[in-house]
Order: C-alpha cells, then structure tokens, then sequence
C-alpha cells in the first residue's frame, strides 16, 4: 500500500519535473533544442560527450554551426560558473561584456575566474577543421577551398571522396584543381584495381610534389603485385625524388644565405672600426644588444603600432648605438690608439660594464620584441620548398644595408676621409683631414651598423643581456676570414661561412658543425694570414 | 688602576657582543636558496627564489620552525656550473644553512653534487631530471623519467598513435641520458632505428631553421611522427618561433617537451604553439581547493594576478612541507637526524593527492599530460588513475635496470645491485 503510494508520489514528481524543465527550456531555448543539448554536452568533462557534441551540431545544419565551432576553435566560448551556460567572450577581462549563447542576453564579467574557457584538445580540433572542410569546399575564397582540400586529404573517406569528385568539374582555379587531381589519384591507387586507372593515377601523382602522393606511390609499389605498374610507380618515385632532392638543395642555400646575411650585418660595423682605426672593440656584442633592447623599448611606447615600430627602431638604433659609440670613443680608445692590447682589455671592461647596466636597468631576463605581421609567415613556392618571411627580409635589409654603407664610403666626403685615414694616416692629415674627428665618427658609424644589427636579431633570437656574447666571436671570424676594412670581403665571407655551417650541419648536428668551420678558418688563416682580401698598399703593410 | 678599568671593559664589550652574537645567530635557522638569477636558465629559475621566499615567509607567520624564524639566503650562480659549486660551498661553510633549496639543469647538480656530499648538506631538487643518480645528501621532488618521459611516450603511442619519433634535445647529461632511455624503450617496445631520429643543440641555440626543416621532412614519410623535446632554457623561444614560421602545427607532428612550463610560455606568443603538449605532474590549470589557494597566495605575494605557477614551484612546496615535517619530527636542523626522519613523511600535494617520501630519496607524483592553450595555460588532456613511485635507476637500461636505492637501515645504499648483492658509491658502510 505504502509502496504503491511512493511510486505515485515518485512519479507525480517525475512529472511535476519534466513539465517545469519544459517550461523554462521553452523560456531559455525558444528554438534550440540543439544549442541546448551542444551546451550539455561541451560542459561534459568527458572526450567522448566533446566530440559529440561536435558531431551533434555539424549534423543538425544549423545554421549558426560553422560560426559557432569557429568560435570553439578560437577558444571564444566559456562556462559560467554562476548557471552553468556557454556564453560567447570576445575579451577575457573585467568589465567586458559576455554573451549568453541560449538567447543572447548579456552578462558583464565581475570575477575573471568565474569564466572557464572551453577547451578543446588537438583530436577535437582535428575534428572541427575536418566539419568546416566539408563545407569550405564551396566556399567563394579559392585560398579557403585549397585549405579544405588538404584538411580534408588527411583522412579521405569514400564519402569525402564523393564530394571532392563532385566539385572537381566545377572547379577553376588551377592550384586547387590540381590537389583535388590529387586527393582523387591517391584514392584510385589505393581503391581501384582498374589498370588504366591506375596507370592515370600513377601519372598524376608523379607530377605532384605533395608529400602525401609520394607516400602513396612507395605503398603502391610496394604492394602491388603487378610487374608493370610497379616499375611505373618506381620511375614516377625516382623522378619525385629527383625533384626533392634539387629543392632541398635550394632549401639549404636559402638557410644558408639568411645565416650568412645575419652573420654580415654583425660582422659589418666591426669591419670598419677594425678596418679603419685597427681597434679591437670587444664592446660590438654589446652595442648589437642595444640596438636589440632599443626595438623593445620603442615597441613598449608604441604598442598598438607594432607594424611601425621597426621602421622607428632603425634609426634609431643606430642613434642609441652611435651615441654610445661615440661616447666610448672618445672616453676611453682615444687614449690608446696604437695599444692594442690594452684597447682590447679595455673595451672588454667596457663590454660588461655594458651587459651590468642593461641588467640593473631592464632585468636579468629575457624580453620579448614582437614580430609584425608583415613579417610573418611563409612564402610556399611548392609543398617541399617554403621560405619564412622574417629571414627574407632581414636578407634584404642587410643587402641594403652593404649598399648604403657602400656608398657612405664611396660617395660621400666622410667616406673619402675614412678611406684616406685608413690607407695612410700621416698623409691625410697632412692634406688637412683631421683625422681625430674622422675615427670619433668612423666609430660613431659602426657602432650605429651595429645597433641596426640588433634591431634585425631583435626578431630572430631571445632578447637579452648575453645577446652580444653569441655573436661577438661570429663577427670576429668573418671579419678575420673576410680580410680587415674591407666590406666586400666582409660579405663574401658572412655567406660563406654561413653556407658552409648550413651544408656541414645536416651531417654533423648543430655543434660539430660550428667547431669544424672554425678549425677551417684556423688553418686557412695559416695560408692567408690577411683574409680573403687583405687591404693594399705600403701603409697597410704596417 | 687605569688597566684594570679598560681590561674590564674590553672584557665586557667582548661578551657582550658574543652573546649577541651568539643570541642572533641561535634566532635563526638558515634556509639556502640556490638559483639562477641571470644567465640562459634565469627565464626557468628565477620564479623558483620567488616561491621559496614565499614558503619561508608563510612558515614564519605561522611560527617559525622549532621556534625560531626562518631566514632565505639567496645566491646567484648565474647560470654557470661550476659557479653553483662555490656557492653552494659557500651557504654551507660561511652561512650554515640547514637546507639548501636549488639547481634547475642536471649539469648544474651534478656539479653540486660532490660538495653537498662533502659536507653533509641538504640540496632539495625540484625538477624532473634523468635518473640514475641517488643521493643521501639529495632529496629528489622533481619527476624521474618513469613519471614523466615514460608515460609521455606511452600516451603518443597509446593514445596518438605514434610511430616515428624525434628526441630533440640540448646537449648536456639530462637531455643525453634520458634519450637513451626512451631510445631503449621504445625499442623495446618495436619500434624500429630508421624510425626514431636523435638531435642536440647547444645551450642558447637560436638558429633552428635546418633542424625545424628536418624534422618537417621527418615527419612527412607517411607514419604519425612527433617529437620529443628535452630542450632546456630559452633555446626553447626561437625553437617554437620557427615550428610556427615554418607552419608545423600540433595536428600534424606534435611536439610534447618536459621542460616547457607555464614559466616558459608566459614570455612568448602561444597562438601557433596550441596543440602542442607537455608532461609534468602539476599544471597551473588542475581544479582543486589547494591549487586554488596556493595560487591566491602566490598572487598576492609577488603583486601581480597575471604571474603563472608551474610543477617546480609545486616541488619546491613539497620539499619545503617534507622538510618542515620532518625537521618537527627529529626536534633538530642537523642533517644526519632529518634524513633519518624524513623518510615515509608524506605531505598533500596541490592536485589532490598526497607526496609521500620513498626510501630512495624519491616522491611518489600523478603524471598529467597537457596541451598547450592560446593563453599559454595547459589543458589536462590525461593523467595516471593514482600517484606513481619514482624509480631512480631505469628499468630499461642494461646498467641500472639490477640497481635499486634504500637509504633506511641496515641498507643505508644508493647504488645497490640485487644480483650481485654489493653497494657501490656513495654508501654508507
């Protein structure tokens, strides 16, 4: 009796609840019972509930679908701690507006840590992109349609397979017509037993450079049992791997020149201070490494304009590096012109003096100087043979650096002056050149070269105190193996030895590599003690 | 008469100033704090001196230890080994301290090693490091690599699938030592030479355009590839700055290090490192009440909220209570009585279980697998059901898989083969 009397009561209850959900679900969701069961399911800890509920809202077509994984994807979407909904957050910070994504209403962000982040882990991102993939196919933008295309190639199912053959007639720009030739080619070989067909798939694939139709054609070769096809798709092997071969080869010049291109502009300032006053500045690394905290510095004061900021932290690198240049010039070699030894202790003093101060006034650690947007990226000639856009521009900024320099030296009065004063010093003051003035700017100019050097390292290597110290030794060797004031010889010499590390070191690793071009300068200066191309003339001869 | 005068007071001024002297010194126990403040490891370790100074300063508000106030003594050995070693000479000869809290690369506790072994000091170690070494002077809180390197590469294999493999790393004894035992491993577990590519750069290396390319071509033979990468110190910033220039994302070759924390990604821009993992025992992310409010109190200590902790701070908290329990426990600071007390002292940790001190000088740890967020904080993607004991001596080197260390009595041994039954190192006869 009681019993009976519970289970009424138990499901009278059941009932009273499923009718109050109703209510204010109708209330909440006017029309997604969708969104509801995607928010149920992303607030699950569990993967498995994620990925459906992935999978929940490609099905349904909804039609905020792709937008609203996109915003998973971006990690836009959060939980409230307060009613456990998902709410769209463009801006994680206090006093910022949070959109409920049930019915829109607004909340503002009181407590920062009230809002979690949904997460998404790398299998669901693979996932998201595959959905969006799907419908990227016809998408208006030929870039999002070849992006589709490879996500997709990832995991080809029958089923992709279908659509890509179906948008393949349609299809009109070339790049993407090709890599869906190639999707459709892999599957063939793979699925079909058809000979011709499989024969046009061998030749498909054997045009294309994707890393994916070389795989498939040494799986091919290696399963198939067909004498014929096999040697096919072993010839159509050796002429992919041809090809590679030659653009790995590019791929390892190009490193190389953009080694060397760094080693050139950290050698260059050293070359006309060495060159012209024959002072050995052990300071350069440093005055690299101000010009290198000069670009932090002007990316602190202009931090919504980091496009700008470069173009600004060049000159005035040069300004900071130069001043301090000068200062020391004037400070302290002055007084040790024709010492060598004690103009290299001194400015070694000199160089932690430097490294000290830059500790005490930013901190012992690293800072970060940001890349612009400009600057980043890859420039993909082919799917082997990519180059980054930061190395490419710091291979042109040094060329026009070189060339600048050049004709600073070739054109200009204070060139000519430098010239004189470092072919024969006695001569030149006795023509009315004075030659004090020309060594304090001759110092000033290579320790501003110096501090543009620091701007372009800015932005490939950690920003720090120690900056000079990794490439102080570096300058000293180009500029040794170049042959002392001459920038042509500094040149040819940064890029080779930026060649030369870059070929030995896919052999060798990283550190032999650097010991062994050094043992090869050590014993070509015993050949040629003066470098590559020794300053001419009796006066040189000293 | 005057003689007699000035000799009394001499004599008293001399006592007087003796007792002081002794008054202060017996007012306060010493704590060494031995971490880089500058140099190529300061990125790592510098928020560790932070988080010990912390730590002494909550013991002192709550007491002090044995009564007396705790004092930090902080040195800088700039990222120089054989700089760790003076200093650590020093806290223990002209400061006596009675613990030292420090060293972050295995190079530089090695170089440590000898001279906390001569003169009978404490070095509590907080980071994960390679194994095979057991010390009776060392209190290890940092993961060996059967609670890290291991269960990372058994989570690839599992759970990702992964069958070529690139052990990146910098070339020093932590890097080398633990790719020798992944390479056995795997080995072991199938997988075949061509399949597993070894690299070492050195310290500070910045120019990763051959390597990054390498391990692209790598990983484009058509097996899932990824790379493990022990590299140390901020040759980590222009690595990851080249795999996003260069496009190589977490989906297609993912890379998991162990010595890339929340510390090391707080300087540098994460958007194209999502995905990307990392193994350690705590992250910043776990939700639980302790991580919570250790979190608060590290905030309000260093006055800024955007400041992260990460699994070597959770170490040096580990350590701390270890030694705190166990310095309560033996009445003294003396370094024979606390080794004898410390062992079987188990304190909680911050992810929700608890750290118990084995007998081989190792802590029991959960293992968590991590992925990289755009925020540069770490989503718990996997962890061990229960805590796992560290195991000093691999099991899967032919050397040390025979060896294990017990510092109880009657053992007391650090290198003990069960086979042979004999006691080799530092051991205590």
């Amino acid at each position: 009796m009681i019993c009976r009397i519970m289970r009424q009561l138990r499901s009278l209850g059941l009932l009273t609840l499923i009718l109050l959900s109703s209510l204010t679900s109708l209330q909440a969701a006017d029309s997604d019972p969708v969104l509801a069961e995607f928010e149920a399911l992303l607030s699950s800890s569990a993967a498995p509930d994620r990925a459906r509920a992935i999978s929940l809202l490609a099905d349904s077509m909804h039609p905020d679908t792709l937008s609203l994984l996109a915003e998973l994807l971006e990690g836009q979407l959060y939980t409230f701690r307060g009613d456990s909904h998902l709410y769209r957050v463009p801006r994680h910070e206090e006093g910022r507006a949070a959109e409920r994504l049930l019915d829109g209403e607004t909340l503002t962000i009181e407590r920062v840590r009230d809002f979690r982040r949904v997460a998404v882990n790398n299998a669901q991102r693979t996932q998201i992109r595959r959905v969006m993939a799907l419908t990227g196919l016809n998408a208006e933008s030929s870039a999002i349609r070849l992006q589709a295309v490879r996500q997709l190639m990832r995991d080809a199912d029958s089923a992709t397979i279908a659509l890509i053959q179906d948008a393949y007639p349609t299809e009109e720009n070339n790049r993407v017509r090709e890599l869906m030739a190639v999707a459709l080619a892999i599957h063939t070989l793979a699925d079909s037993d058809n000979e011709v067909l499989q024969r046009d798939a061998i030749d498909t694939l054997s045009e294309s450079l994707e890393p994916r139709a070389r795989n498939s054609l040494a799986q091919f070769a290696q399963s198939t049992e067909n004498p014929a096809l096999q040697e096919l798709s072993q010839r159509a092997l050796t002429q992919i791997d041809h090809k590679v071969q030659f653009y790995k080869g590019l791929e390892t010049l190009y490193f190389g020149i953009s080694l060397g291109s760094v080693l050139v502009l950290a050698a260059i300032g050293l070359t006309i201070t060495f060159g012209v006053m024959g002072v050995i500045n052990m300071a350069h690394g440093e005055l690299i490494m101000i010009g290198a905290y000069t670009t932090f510095v002007i990316q602190q004061l202009m931090p919504d304009h980091i496009g700008l900021s470069i173009f600004v932290a060049i000159p005035a690198a040069f300004v900071v590096s130069g001043l301090v240049g000068i200062a020391i010039e004037r400070g302290v070699i002055r007084f040790l012109y024709g010492r060598p030894l004690e103009t290299l202790l001194a400015t070694f003093g000199i160089s932690l003096v430097l490294q000290q101060a830059v500790r005490s006034i930013f901190s012992p650690l690293n800072r970060t100087v940001e890349t612009p947007g400009w600057m980043s990226g890859m420039l993909e000639f082919n799917p082997v043979f990519a180059i980054t856009l930061n190395r490419l521009y710091i291979i042109l900024f040094c060329f026009l650096v070189f060339f600048a320099l050049l004709l600073i030296l070739k054109r200009t009065a204070l060139g000519l002056q430098v010239r004189a004063v470092s072919q024969n010093r006695a001569m030149a003051r006795a023509m009315g050149v004075r030659s004090e003035r020309v060594d304090m700017l001759t110092f000033g100019l290579g320790s501003g070269v110096a501090g543009i050097a620091g701007v372009a390292l800015s932005q490939i290597t950690n920003v720090g105190p120690n900056l000079g110290q990794s490439y102080i030794i570096d300058s000293f060797m180009v500029v040794v193996f170049g042959g002392v004031g001459n920038l042509w010889g500094t040149l040819v010499a940064g890029m080779t030895l930026g060649i030369a590390t870059k070929l030995v070191e896919p052999w060798t690793g990283a550190v032999l590599a650097k010991i062994l071009v050094l043992v090869f300068i050590i014993f070509f200066i015993q050949k040629k003690p003066r470098g590559l191309f020794p300053q001419r003339g009796r006066a040189a001869e000293d | 008469m005057k003689q007699i005068k000035t000799k009394l007071a001499t004599a008293s001024c001399a006592l007087a100033l003796s007792i002081a002297a002794i008054t202060a010194q017996a007012d306060t126990i010493k704590v060494g704090v031995l971490h880089s403040l500058s140099g190529t490891m300061a990125i790592s370790e510098t928020t560790l001196k932070d988080t010990m100074l912390m730590l002494i300063e909550e013991q002192n508000a709550k007491g002090g230890l044995l009564g007396k106030q705790l004092e930090a003594v902080v040195v800088d050995p700039a990222s120089d080994w054989p700089l760790f070693a003076e200093r650590a000479r020093e806290l223990l000869e002209r400061d006596q301290v009675a613990a030292i809290f420090g060293t972050w690369t295995s190079v530089s506790r090695k170089s440590v090693l000898p001279v906390v072994e001569e003169l009978n000091g404490l070095l509590f170690y907080p980071v994960q490091y390679e194994g095979e070494e057991s010390s009776r002077n060392v209190i290890y809180t940092g993961a060996a690599p059967n609670q890290q390197a291991i269960p990372a590469v058994d989570y690839l294999m599992n759970e990702l699938g992964i069958e070529r493999w690139v052990l990146a790393g910098t070339d020093y004894v932590y890097p080398r030592t633990t790719n020798r035992i992944l390479e056995a491993y795997l080995k072991q577990m199938g997988v075949a030479e061509d399949d597993i590519m070894i690299n070492y750069t050195p310290f500070g290396h910045s120019d990763w355009q051959t390597i990054v390319s390498d391990i692209r071509r790598f990983g484009s033979a058509g097996k899932k590839t990824a790379v493990v990468s022990t590299i140390n110190g901020d040759a980590n910033v222009p690595f990851y700055r080249e795999l996003g220039a260069q496009g190589v994302s977490a989906e297609d070759i993912p890379v998991i290090a162990f010595s890339v924390g929340e510390e090391e990604l707080s300087g540098i821009d994460t958007a194209p490192l999502v995905g990307h993992l990392a193994a350690w025992n705590y992250f910043m992310s776990v939700d639980t009440e302790e991580n919570d409010a250790f979190i608060e109190k590290w905030h309000d200590f260093i006055g800024d909220t955007n400041r992260v902790t990460n699994d070597p701070m959770e170490a040096h908290y580990i350590g701390f209570n270890l030694w705190v329990e166990a310095v309560n426990k033996a009445g003294t600071t003396d370094t024979e009585a606390v080794q004898e007390a410390i062992i079987g002292v188990t304190v909680p940790n911050l992810t929700g279980s608890y750290a118990a001190l084995m007998p081989n000088h190792h802590i029991t740890k959960p293992v968590l697998i991590g992925e990289i967020q755009a925020d540069g904080q770490f989503e718990v993607v996997w962890q061990t059901p229960s805590t796992v004991v560290g195991d000093a001596w691999s099991d899967y080197l032919e050397g040390s898989k025979d060896i294990i260390s017990d510092w109880r009595k009657p053992l007391l041994c650090g290198n003990y083969n069960v086979v042979t039954k004999t006691c080799s190192g530092q051991s205590y006869e």
